[in-house]
């Protein structure tokens, strides 16, 4: 019955009663208290660990929105235009030049020994190469012996090499589809453009698998991305939850030194919807503490930059035709009824603002039949929703996981080509969430972009765009609201506000361990902050030894 | 295995797409049952209200290989993929599938993938309107585009439940502005014969020479015909699908000009003309609805492929 306090050169609790401490009492993984050492002794016998004098501790962070494939795509070569840090800690620098790539898959490929076995990337941003794409030619200088696919960083492209097209059968002449553009030999370009067309590139080029139910590696790897980013608790947001992926998360999530929370939400695919309740129903008696299970996903339409989202009138900027519905109508309103007639919650992606608005109102209809107190359904994406569609979300008791990341990553492409200037300005508009009071959280769609709550928090409160532009300076929010957001913002859309996301008496000791402090360093190199490490349930671990 | 262990061809499919309650599934079972000794293979999806017809999947003689489930939309293209790859491993191998896209689903983007797939070949799409709510559904705030586009991509549109809708004409009518090429079936209960939506079994040898339309199921005919050699075979499938000759489908073999022996298929508006397999015997057989469809119209297009193929003056 010791306590164990921790003494830090400051705390930043989430609690408005004492925002700031000096020290936490821990005790068999939750929080006795934080205040001062006085306070904090009155609990009894304590030991004191002075392992964080020299740190700030911050509520453990809580990604609401990524996905363990994270940790399933570092099996494979990055080949990204911007510096990302791997699970293991290693910063891969980002790639500026298409010999740059085929330089990192080249030595990728020296590495595997069978010669026919396909070399996999991801991340490859075609954009970033002015005019310039990336074809066939450029990867068959890595290898003209076995395919290589790379897969784009919308996750929308895959491009891929001679072998690769050869083993589909499509290096041909007389190809006829929108999403493969020929080269003036007639023959594919090596661009696969939509699912479509990359599909039948997937069982060659090692992208043929459900990559969104994840392998143990890739659990593992995503944890310890966990760690390196100060997350104690992430969702895992489109898992189909096939029995043996259950069992190997409830195995892996249960040893002593996994170091997070996952959040693990049923993607509605597959099954009617009454067989959904029925399995996220009996799912949810499987949680344990560090696997959260009983939660639905369901994707009403697709993406921005793929044009497959659904828009409102008057569509996308470049005159692309109006996206895809990804769920019949409804499908979508009997999930949401059976669900809030069962207590069950529901995330639904929408990024397109018609999307939301179907969404928005299959939530009124659903309540109205089955009337569901503190039911925090959830948008996630839901980039382009309005003003009035930010009311609405408050009136009816909705939460919402905005996406602040695309402004950095695509923002200048939105503002050109997407949904043009006014629109690209009103993307993400964390600061109308806030003012509408819809509870929200912020997100990184790991792998999408990189898991990291502190640069996402940077995203919401600068806006910038890889090129500096800063879009829709009125939707910026400040760096409290935005720590607040990535803790307890995000923990409130799990129903896990209670127990975790703040420094508090009773809840889980989770922290983020940080060297740096994100309320002083001002908002523009929130972004930069150091983390040391996580805290979760207790238990310690330094990035430095994950 | 076809006749003589050859290596068998490219695996038919016929997409079957169209909003919920259409009669997809009905459809779908409609073919099972009718499947006669072609072995199909079927891929639903979308779990809908009605199940597919379980006796008939687990019919004893094992005609009918397969049920998988999935979904099938543009956004899951791999799991397409590898559904479909696992069909044509079946063994027996299936004759044929009939591939149920969801009701959100765009079929010409089913249809641009497996056109790409070397196992595959595309045969149709059929699009399912149920005559009574389809003009509705069009007009719908969220899903009307997407429902005009449905019927937009069709080759063959199956203008289903009319014996409830109160002016099935003036929806067929309506039909015609929003999917100009498609060809259109009125239909209840998703009734149709299995050759309108299938196609006949052409295997090199299945076709017999007839010379003329002969009833067939109520409301359709078939024309069986033995075309003279040297017919030019992409003007012959151009004419055949063309509109105005009203056909529903055309498949078989015609000799060209120089010997060579070219199979030949029409769905509505789409055509292909390909190599024929080794063996194959010119004949030609033609689907149409009964008071639509003119033999003699079909067979002035032979004439006009044929003289089409020689030099002119
Ligand atoms: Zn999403
Ligand atoms: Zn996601």
């Amino acid at each position: 019955m010791t306590n164990t306090i921790y003494p830090a050169r400051k705390i930043i609790t989430m609690n408005p009663a004492r925002p700031h401490a000096g020290h936490v009492a821990v005790r068999d993984g939750r929080i006795v208290g934080a205040g001062t050492l006085d306070e904090l002794a009155g609990w009894g016998a304590y030991t004191l660990d002075d392992r964080f004098a020299d740190k700030v501790l911050m509520p453990g962070l809580v990604e609401g929105h990524s996905h363990t494939m994270e940790g399933t795509l570092w099996a494979y070569v990055y080949c990204g235009f911007f510096d990302r840090m791997d699970p293991e800690g290693t910063v891969w620098p980002g790639l500026k030049s298409i010999d740059e790539i085929v330089e990192r898959l080249s030595e990728a490929a020296g590495r595997l020994e069978d010669p026919g076995r396909p070399l996999a990337g991801w991340s490859l941003d075609a954009i970033y190469y002015g005019n310039r794409r990336v074809n066939r030619h450029d990867l068959d200088r890595v290898s003209t012996e076995r395919p290589v696919g790379v897969l784009n960083a919308s996750g929308h492209i895959l491009n891929v090499n001679s072998k690769a097209l050869e083993l589909a059968g499509l290096l041909k002449t007389g190809l006829d589809h929108p999403g493969i553009p020929l080269g003036e030999d007639g023959l594919p370009t090596g661009e696969m453009k939509g699912p479509d067309a990359m599909a039948p590139l997937g069982p060659y080029t090692g992208f043929d698998r459900d990559l969104l139910s994840c392998d143990e590696p890739g659990l593992r790897r995503f944890a310890r991305l966990c760690v390196r980013t100060g997350v104690t608790t992430a969702a895992d947001l489109a898992n189909t939850l096939p029995d043996e992926a259950v069992d190997m998360m409830l195995r892996v999530t249960a040893e002593p030194d996994f170091p997070a929370r996952i959040v693990s939400l049923r993607r509605f695919y597959g099954v009617t919807p009454e067989e959904l309740i029925a399995h996220v129903l009996a799912l949810r008696d499987c949680s344990q503490n560090n696997l959260r299970l009983g939660i639905i996903k369901a994707v009403a339409d697709g993406s921005i930059q793929g044009f497959s989202a659904r828009l409102r009138w008057p569509g996308y900027y470049n005159g692309a035709p109006e996206g895809l519905w990804y769920i019949p109508p409804e499908h979508l309103l009997e999930i949401y009824e059976r669900a809030m007639a069962a207590g069950v919650q529901v995330h639904t992606h929408t990024n397109g603002d018609e999307a939301t608005e179907l969404a928005l109102d299959c939530v009124e209809a659903a309540l109205r039949k089955h009337p569901s107190p503190d039911h925090r359904f959830t948008l996630q994406h839901c980039q382009m929703a309005d003003a009035a569609q930010f009311r609405r979300m408050a009136r009816l008791g909705m939460c919402v996981n905005l996406f602040p990341n695309h402004h950095f990553y695509w923002g200048d492409q939105h503002y050109g080509i997407t949904v043009g200037p006014e629109r690209a300005e009103r993307m993400n508009a964390c600061a109308t969430a806030l003012a509408s009071g819809v509870p929200l959280a912020i997100h990184s769609d790991a792998p999408v972009t990189p898991l990291g709550p502190l640069f996402t928090a940077w995203c919401a409160v600068n806006r910038r765009t890889a090129t500096g532009r800063t879009l829709g300076e009125h939707e910026r929010i400040g760096v409290a609201d935005a720590l607040r957001t990535i803790t307890l913002g995000a923990a409130y859309t799990f129903k896990l506000d209670g127990e975790i996301g703040s420094i508090e008496t009773g809840k889980r000791a989770d922290f983020a361990v940080l060297e740096d402090d994100p309320e002083s360093v001002g908002g523009a190199a929130l972004k930069d902050v150091r983390v040391w490490g996580t805290v979760q349930g207790g238990r310690i671990f330094p990035a430095a030894g994950i | 295995m076809a006749p003589g262990g050859r290596q068998p061809g490219p695996l038919p499919v016929t997409i079957v797409g169209g909003y919920l309650g259409a009669g997809k599934t009905t459809l779908i079972n409609a073919m099972l049952r009718r499947a006669g000794g072609r072995r199909l293979a079927v891929m639903v999806n979308e779990f809908g209200a009605l199940p597919i017809d379980s006796s008939l999947i687990e019919a004893a003689d094992d005609r009918i290989v397969s049920l998988t489930g999935g979904c099938v939309c543009c956004s899951y293209g791999e799991d397409l993929v590898s559904s479909l790859a696992m069909l044509a491993a079946l063994d027996p191998r299936p004759d044929h599938v009939l591939l149920e896209a969801s009701g959100v689903a765009f079929p010409g983007a089913i249809s641009g993938t497996v056109g790409l797939l070397q196992d595959f070949v595309l045969d149709g799409i059929i699009v399912l309107a149920d005559a009574e709510t389809v003009q509705r559904r069009a007009a719908d705030r969220y899903l009307g585009s997407t429902v005009r586009q449905q019927l937009a991509q069709a080759d063959l549109i199956l203008l289903n439940k009319c014996d409830l809708a109160a002016d099935p004409e003036a929806v067929e009518a309506w039909l015609g502005d929003v999917a100009p090429s498609a060809r259109i079936v009125r239909a209840k209960q998703a009734d149709v014969p299995i050759e309108a939506v299938l196609g006949t079994r052409t295997d090199g040898s299945a076709v017999t020479a007839g010379r003329r339309f002969r009833d067939h199921t109520a409301g359709y005919v078939a024309a069986e015909l033995d075309p003279p050699a040297g017919v030019d075979p992409e003007a012959l499938a151009r004419l055949l699908a063309d509109p105005a000759r009203r056909l529903l489908r055309a498949k078989g073999f015609v000799r060209r000009p120089d010997g060579a022996m070219a199979a030949l298929q029409v769905v509505g508006s789409r055509w292909t003309v390909s190599d024929a397999p080794a063996g194959a015997l010119p004949g030609l057989v033609c689907i149409g609805l009964k008071d639509q469809a003119d033999p003699a119209a079909v067979r002035r297009a032979i004439r006009e492929a044929e003289t089409g193929a020689r030099p002119t003056g």
